[in-house]
């Protein structure tokens, strides 16, 4: 296993099924994720792709691993430069009335741009999330 | 497996409390320029015996400042930058934080400048 490069987690008051709908199902993402959706059936070897609100494709990929609502591993690359394909894992554990989620963004290509894009991006994505599931209300995560 | 000691609303300042020992921001530091480093590489690095720097990685795994990562028997440490997003979520309003990041890019491109006049 090659080491991976990014490596996130936070603890959310929330139930594994709410958080993994949380990632997969557009009308949630849209709360927390800039307005942004993630498109899938989430079946293993499907295709997934990242939408800004004008239905653009920012990222897309292929569904690798599909365990819900424990685990989710999909393929990542932006449309325009397929060759720099880098790798997400969620995953997702219940820790007593708390739900750990892990992010781990590895196998980024040598001299990926990718991973300095999404080092800025995670954080602010991830704490989104944890804002709209226990409050109802995601934050705003661009800084137009 | 992560600590139960973040979980519950104290996991604020068990942040601020990782984070106020200048040792504990070292170590933030080294995974900062190089993520993903084993207790030994850490070691390496920094002027701690390596009981310290256990029982700070310990702290800052508890604040989940520090994520782990398993490989094979291998331990290997990440820095999770997520509670600290956390805490400039609460006090940095939306409309500040462009003109925060612009400010601080300022002062890091005046800084730099000054320290390479001085190196000529």
């Amino acid at each position: 296993m090659q080491k991976p490069k990014l490596v996130y987690t936070t603890f959310i008051r929330t139930t594994p099924k709410k958080l993994w709908a949380a990632i997969t199902k557009p009308e949630f993402t849209r709360q927390y994720w800039g307005e942004m959706t993630n498109v899938s059936d989430w079946k293993r070897g499907s295709k997934w792709e990242h939408h800004n609100p004008e239905n653009e494709v920012w990222i897309t990929g292929k569904v690798l691993e599909s365990t819900p609502p424990k685990r989710l591993v999909l393929s990542w690359a932006d449309p325009d430069d397929l060759a720099d394909k880098s790798r997400v894992a969620f995953e997702i554990e219940a820790i007593e009335d708390m739900t750990c989620l892990t992010v781990t963004h590895g196998s980024f290509k040598a001299g990926s741009k990718m991973a300095g894009k999404v080092s800025r991006g995670w954080p602010r994505v991830l704490s989104s999330m944890k804002t709209f599931l226990e409050t109802g209300k995601g934050l705003n995560i661009f800084c137009k | 497996m992560q600590p139960f000691g973040c979980v519950l609303s104290d996991a604020m300042n068990a942040v601020f409390k990782a984070l106020a020992d200048e040792s504990r921001r070292k170590l933030l530091d080294q995974l900062h320029k190089s993520n993903g480093q084993t207790l030994g590489e850490l070691c390496e690095h920094l002027d701690m015996t390596r009981q310290a720097v256990t029982k700070h990685l310990l702290l800052l795994e508890a604040a989940n400042l520090v994520a782990i990562v398993w490989r094979g028997r291998e331990k290997l440490h990440y820095l999770n930058p997520v509670p600290i997003h956390e805490i400039s979520e609460r006090w940095i309003g939306k409309y500040e934080r462009h003109r925060l990041q612009a400010l601080g890019d300022l002062k890091k491109g005046l800084e730099e400048n000054k320290t390479n006049k001085k190196e000529k």
